[in-house]
């Protein structure tokens, strides 16, 4: 038995089966306390109203993987940025919606880019560049316009609002996307040589580069896909918010690492998996909604419990990997005296 | 000549040179922009004064930020605990309207400052004894921070009206400089004293470069970490009494908001390193009255606050650029190449 508890710590997959855990605990916590709380509709509900989060969390999560203090802070205005230009092509210009959608895939890109160049080609740090662009983004959205401009294409609400029934429940085109991405980035992580590159130069970037791995390249192109999935993560938001403000997606890039870092992944890089950062997430909106249930408490506990959480997941982070530690010891202490005997 | 040489291979050459600069600018395109009056109660008034008293708030948190990422790590919550600190002396005071305040002054502020130290020892604990690394441990604190600044205020921003409170942002009868300069000014002469006189900052330093080593060598790796961030949230708490005094209110939301990327930025500026090792105390001194000037300046060339972060954005990145490795290697390589295809000609001629 101990020796079981022992393996399922060490493995790979503990983290996810924590938060997976976790996640079920907080759903059948707030299926026994509210009526109706325990519906597919609920739970779908978690895909929809999450689906921007998802997207930048799936981003954000390649570049802390990609290690060397690895971190996009920009996401967040990344974000409003999308949205406000969203907006404002629609309003000011005769350009077809799916245009203009695919025009403002490549602001994203393009900051991901700029971001990847200065972190690998300067050596700069991600935390302090990131800071920059994000500066530029939320500066460069107040420039197109100060106050708040309202979407009232026809196309684009009724993209906004199409969804697929599933049964009696329905999901969002927002929440397909997500899923998309998520599913996606999954594979791409676990079967492409990017993917495990992305790993490797997380994990211990000299061994990579001693390997022939280019180092720099897969960074760089780790925060080109996060700057699209901010992208992407703002159209999504923009089918929610049917607008574009400066204040749109405030605080995102926080909530996306706290996302990540209760998914699984470790800010020093090397370790994530993106189906627990998706259920990183949706812990947090099922805090949300447990609130919005209960009616009476303010938003501000999600804040506090989410802090909270992300305690717990980054001490047992922090006893896992020493645990991990002591077992390798043991391990080859174990096949020294072996060889002795032998 | 060789002075200049000196000069301009010091630390303090590059944010000394973006602060002149910024003046230089304000000079030529600003009316009157170093103009200093003395008002009829006896307070200074002037655009150069404001800066330094803006600034002020700012330079104690980069005092604290400063020690902080020269040990290698960051603390990201100082803004949320400017909200907690804020939060907890207005409570104590109280949001009588008749300004009788509802717990003695001194103990407000105390509290203030103890809420900024308990958020110092908390920080303190996950980084040096559970030995989390300081963007995450931090990461706790600015998430709950300003949802515990929420519970203490019940949801609600409490003006205070006693009379005393506002002094701390303003300025005390009968002293023509603003309070929150003479606080900043102290601050600045306790972390000079801290780092000329003591051997703490050599400490720190040693840290910051290779902590094994350092623990080889005799020094308690542990109670330096813990000392630095305790400092970081005292700093952070006395920030938080000056931004709550301003308003004359605890506002959880938006006092301090992002004041911990503004101090990270003054200590990037002023030529501290992210990865820990060298810290300067000057540089960041000058780099958080850069911020300020840069921020006062566009406000006065008419940018409106939300454009602000744009032109913020560009100088930083420039700034940062000009700072790191490779392009002082590629300015080098380029001088080289230059005066080698010169003196080719030379000969040639």
């Amino acid at each position: 038995m101990r020796n079981f508890i022992s393996n399922l710590v060490a493995s790979r997959f503990f983290q996810f089966y924590v938060t997976l855990a976790l996640f079920i605990v907080l759903f059948g916590i707030g299926s026994v306390s509210f009526d109706g709380f325990f519906s597919p509709q609920v739970f779908l509900n978690l895909f929809i109203d999450n689906a921007p989060l998802i997207i930048v969390t799936v981003g954000i999560t390649f570049t802390i993987l990609s290690g060397f203090g690895g971190i996009d802070l920009s996401v967040g205005a990344v974000v409003a940025l999308t949205c406000m230009s969203l907006a404002y092509l629609m309003r000011d210009t005769s350009i077809h919606p799916v245009w203009c959608m695919i025009m403002v895939l490549f602001i994203g890109t393009a900051v991901g880019t700029l971001n990847g160049f200065l972190i690998t080609f300067f050596r700069l740090q991600p935390f302090i560049v990131t800071l920059g662009t994000m500066f530029l983004c939320r500066g460069l959205t107040a420039m197109i316009s100060r106050d708040s401009v309202g979407i009232d294409n026809e196309f684009y609400g009724e993209l906004a609002f199409w969804s697929l029934p599933i049964g009696d429940c329905f999901l969002s085109l927002g929440a397909l996307i997500a899923l998309f991405v998520v599913l996606v980035a999954t594979l791409v992580l676990k079967y492409t040589s990017f993917g495990r590159g992305v790993y490797a130069i997380g994990g211990n970037e000299q061994s990579a580069r001693l390997m022939g791995l280019k180092a720099d390249a897969i960074r760089w192109k780790a925060y080109i896909i996060s700057g699209f999935c901010a992208s992407l993560g703002g159209i999504t938001y923009s089918w929610i918010m049917l607008s574009g403000y400066t204040q749109h997606g405030l605080g995102m890039e926080m909530e996306a690492i706290a996302s990540s870092v209760i998914g699984g992944t470790q800010l020093m890089g090397g370790v994530a998996f993106i189906p627990g950062t998706l259920l990183g997430v949706m812990i947090q909106g099922t805090i949300l909604t447990i609130i919005s249930f209960q009616g009476t408490l303010s938003a501000w506990w999600t804040k506090i419990v989410v802090g909270v959480l992300l305690c717990l997941f980054i001490v047992m982070q922090a006893v896992v990997t020493e645990h991990k530690n002591k077992l390798m010891n043991l391990k080859a202490e174990k096949s020294s005296k072996d060889k002795k005997h032998n | 000549m060789d002075m200049l040489k000196k000069f301009s291979h010091s630390s303090l050459a590059l944010p000394l040179a973006a602060l002149a600069l910024l003046l230089l600018f304000n000079a030529v395109f600003v009316t009157d922009f170093f103009k200093i009056e003395v008002m009829e109660n006896g307070n200074l008034y002037g655009r150069p004064i404001d800066i330094l008293y803006r600034a002020s708030s700012l330079i104690i948190l980069a005092l604290g930020m400063t020690f902080v990422i020269a040990t290698g790590g960051v603390d990201i919550s100082v803004g949320a605990v400017c909200a907690i600190s804020a939060a907890s002396c207005c409570v104590l005071l109280g949001g009588d309207i008749s300004g009788v305040p509802q717990h003695p002054f001194f103990i407000a502020i105390l509290a203030g400052i103890g809420a900024g130290v308990l958020a110092g020892i908390w920080n303190g604990t996950l980084v040096a004894k559970l030995k989390i690394q300081a963007m995450v441990a931090t990461l706790i604190l600015l998430t709950a921070g300003r949802g515990i600044a929420q519970l203490l205020t019940d949801g609600q921003i409490i003006t205070v009206y006693y009379k005393p409170f506002s002094y701390i942002g303003g300025n005390i009868p009968g002293v023509s400089l603003p309070t929150a300069l003479i606080i900043a000014f102290l601050m600045v002469l306790l972390v000079i004293l801290l780092d000329r006189k003591t051997s703490i900052g050599l400490m720190i330093q040693s840290v910051g470069i290779n902590q094994t080593a350092s623990r080889y060598a005799g020094i308690n790796v542990t109670l330096v970490l813990f000392c630095v961030y305790i400092f970081s949230g005292f700093c952070a708490g006395t920030a938080g009494l000056i931004e709550g005094s301003l308003i004359r209110a605890a506002d959880a939301n938006n006092c301090g908001l992002n004041m911990e990327m503004d101090a990270i930025l003054a200590v990037t500026l002023g030529g501290t390193l992210m990865v820990g090792g060298r810290y300067y105390i000057g540089g960041t001194i000058i780099g958080a009255i850069t911020i300020q000037t840069l921020t006062t300046t566009m406000y006065a060339v008419g940018v409106s606050s939300d454009r602000l972060p744009a032109v913020k954005a560009v100088v930083i990145l420039l700034i940062i650029v000009f700072q790191s490795q490779k392009f002082k290697q590629m300015y080098r390589d380029y001088m080289l190449k230059r005066s080698a295809s010169g003196q080719l000609e030379a000969s040639h001629a």
